[in-house]
């Protein structure tokens, strides 16, 4: 059953159009998240679902309803804003229990919810502090409380992890995805981090410049991108996207052949160092990134296309070095001189079945 | 004590005591005989009276003059406030290509020299038959502030994050309850300088209340005024009315003045 339902909707802002007609549906109970470069238009369709700007064209529906026109106040929907914008002259617990209150729930229940969302969110002891005496973590934890006592529809989040260090940033985005386990409330989720795209979601929407480019499960993505971009936006470090002409020596190495003027798109661990001499390719180390756990090895090719490898194990390379390079050609996504997909390769490392 | 110190220090307290001047001897002044007052050299030395004070509440009512100050200022400050708090709102969070044309449109009206408007208000108010009445004062007041009121309240919501509002619309409050419970008491601070400072303005507004008022509706600002012309200058007298005139305000200024200096430079250093 499709829950809150986008159809056709477009926004202009002056003459400058930011959504150019999105269609996407979203089950109930299901995590969505929203995520491409800045300028994308994906706060801009979170704000038109919050109803905090009015859609210019298309409809939306929420349970069954048609929402498109409805004030934000009657929408029924949370929302946790990436500054957090709590109530700088209220305690925590007025934060928290604004809503409530405003619909004129019953003092003992407000408590109740309050008190258990506070307990869910370790905000229990700073209940009678003021936002402004609490730390960046705290505070967005009172934002996300005061989303959460309300069991809204749906639970809007505008990048909120933004605003916070690395280690916290992880920390609370382990939180939010229990939370949304724990709770089960549908989610939409605005983040230019496709690391929290990836983590936190059931499914992705990617958008560029209005649009959306793909929707599907975070691994869907990584192994089916439907273009160069998603293929690009998705994975760090990005895919190596090379010109088929960059690689000669490949022309009769995949599937089927590269479409004239297309791109081959290879993952960095498809890609294996060998001695020089040996494999596909042969190219000059440029730089040598030891993460520990892995480490990328960045390669110009002899034809000049820059190629990252990812390897697992640690490599006596260092820059400068002469190296082959070994491509798993199977793995390869191949594209039409247009970007779109004309063959999804195989999964790299993968447990065959 | 460095030099640079010493001179920035006495620059200082001269250019104090010449601001300070006029008003310390207009003090002394209420407090000599009309005789007195005139002396050349001045006086320096000698025995203060009161019967100036005396003879200002005796031929003028300084009570009735009070009072009208006192309604006509607090009235047209509430009803400033109450008209340019929902167009400073709206300015501020509902931004269109025009807003700061209107602004600017608003603040153009204070250019204008107030004698300009002179003939067609008197007319309208001898029309309406509100001429020596309060009611017109507290018009005339409430509209010469409004552009003030406006420029002043716009820059103090400026400052409050939009974000916080659209939290509380998500939240469910409605319009109202947006306003009262999230944004007022947010902006208290600037309502209560722009407050304030209208006040301040009201009471010291000689031009209109000269031209609309006379002896029903006139402020003590008319009351000062007619120590001078008609009977010729009584210094001393006219010291006098002036001192009861401008105190309650110069108190009232003195406890207010944090709220008065930051609501003036609200915006400009931040």
């Amino acid at each position: 059953m499709s829950f809150l339902q986008l159809n056709n909707i477009e926004k202009s802002f002056g003459p400058v159009k930011v959504i150019k007609g999105i269609d996407l549906v979203i089950e109930n109970g299901e995590f969505v998240v929203f995520v491409g470069p800045s300028g994308c238009g994906k706060s801009t369709l979170l704000r038109l679902i919050a109803g905090l700007e009015s859609v210019d064209a298309g409809n939306i529906h929420l349970d069954g309803q048609n929402i498109t026109t409805l004030p934000s106040s009657k929408r029924d929907l949370a929302m946790v804003f990436q500054s957090y914008a709590l109530y700088p002259h209220m305690s925590v617990y007025d934060n928290m229990s604004f809503a409530l209150t405003l619909a004129k729930v019953d003092k003992a229940v407000i408590d109740d919810k309050v008190k258990r969302a506070a307990k869910i969110l370790n905000l229990e002891p700073y209940l009678d502090r003021q936002p402004k005496d609490l730390s960046g973590g705290q505070r967005q934890r009172v934002a996300i409380g005061r989303a959460i006592v309300r069991a809204p529809k749906v639970f809007l989040f505008d990048e909120p992890l933004s605003n916070l260090d690395a280690a916290l940033r992880g920390q609370t985005r382990v939180e939010i995805a229990k939370l949304h386990r724990d709770l089960g409330a549908t989610t939409v989720y605005v983040t230019h981090d496709q690391v929290e795209a990836m983590t936190l979601a059931d499914r992705v929407v990617v958008l560029r410049d209005g649009k959306i480019e793909q929707v599907g499960t975070p691994l869907e993505l990584y192994d089916k991108p439907a273009n160069q971009f998603v293929a690009q936006f998705i994975g760090t470090p990005q895919m190596n996207v090379l010109a088929s002409s960059a690689v000669p020596q490949l022309a009769n190495a995949f599937a089927m052949p590269v479409p004239a003027g297309g791109f081959v798109g290879l993952r960095p661990e498809s890609i294996v160092l060998k001695e020089a001499g040996t494999g596909q390719l042969r190219g000059k180390v440029e730089l040598v990134e030891a993460l520990g756990a892995e480490t990328l090895v960045y390669i110009m090719s002899e034809q000049g296309a820059q190629i990252v490898a990812r390897q697992n194990t640690r490599t006596h390379v260092k820059a400068g070095d002469e190296v082959g390079v070994e491509i798993d050609t199977s793995t390869a996504h191949l594209f039409d001189a247009q970007g779109r997909v004309a063959h999804s390769g195989g999964v790299a490392g993968s447990l065959s079945p | 004590m460095t030099p640079a110190l010493l001179v920035r220090t006495t620059v200082a307290w001269l250019v104090t005591l010449i601001l300070f001047f006029p008003l310390g001897w207009l003090i002394l002044t209420a407090f000599k005989t009309e005789l007195q007052a005139i002396e050349v050299p001045p006086l320096f030395i000698w025995s203060p009276t009161l019967e100036n004070f005396h003879e200002v509440q005796e031929r003028s009512d300084y009570l009735l003059y009070a009072k009208n100050s006192l309604v006509t200022s607090v009235v047209s400050t509430l009803l400033g406030l109450a008209i340019a708090a929902p167009a400073a709102y709206s300015m501020a969070f509902f931004r269109t290509k025009r807003t700061r044309d209107i602004l600017l449109w608003m603040l153009s009206t204070k250019m204008m020299p107030a004698v300009g408007a002179l003939v067609p208000i008197y007319v309208l108010a001898q029309k309406s038959e509100l001429l020596d009445t309060q009611l017109a004062l507290i018009i005339v007041f409430t509209l010469s502030n409004l552009p003030i009121m406006v420029w002043m309240l716009y820059s103090h919501f400026k400052d409050i994050p939009h974000e916080i509002l659209e939290a509380a619309r998500m939240d469910g409050a409605t319009l109202w309850q947006e306003f009262h419970r999230v944004l007022l008491p947010l902006a208290m601070g600037g309502l209560a300088s722009c407050g304030l400072l209208c006040l301040v303005l009201s009471w010291n507004e000689a031009f209109w209340s000269l031209n609309l008022s006379a002896a029903k509706a006139g402020t003590l600002a008319a009351l000062i005024a007619s120590y001078s012309s008609p009977e010729g200058l009584f210094w001393a007298k006219l010291s006098a009315a002036s001192f009861m005139a401008i105190g309650p305000i110069v108190v009232f200024g003195w406890f207010s003045q944090k709220q008065l200096v930051q609501g003036l430079t609200f915006g400009a250093v931040k």
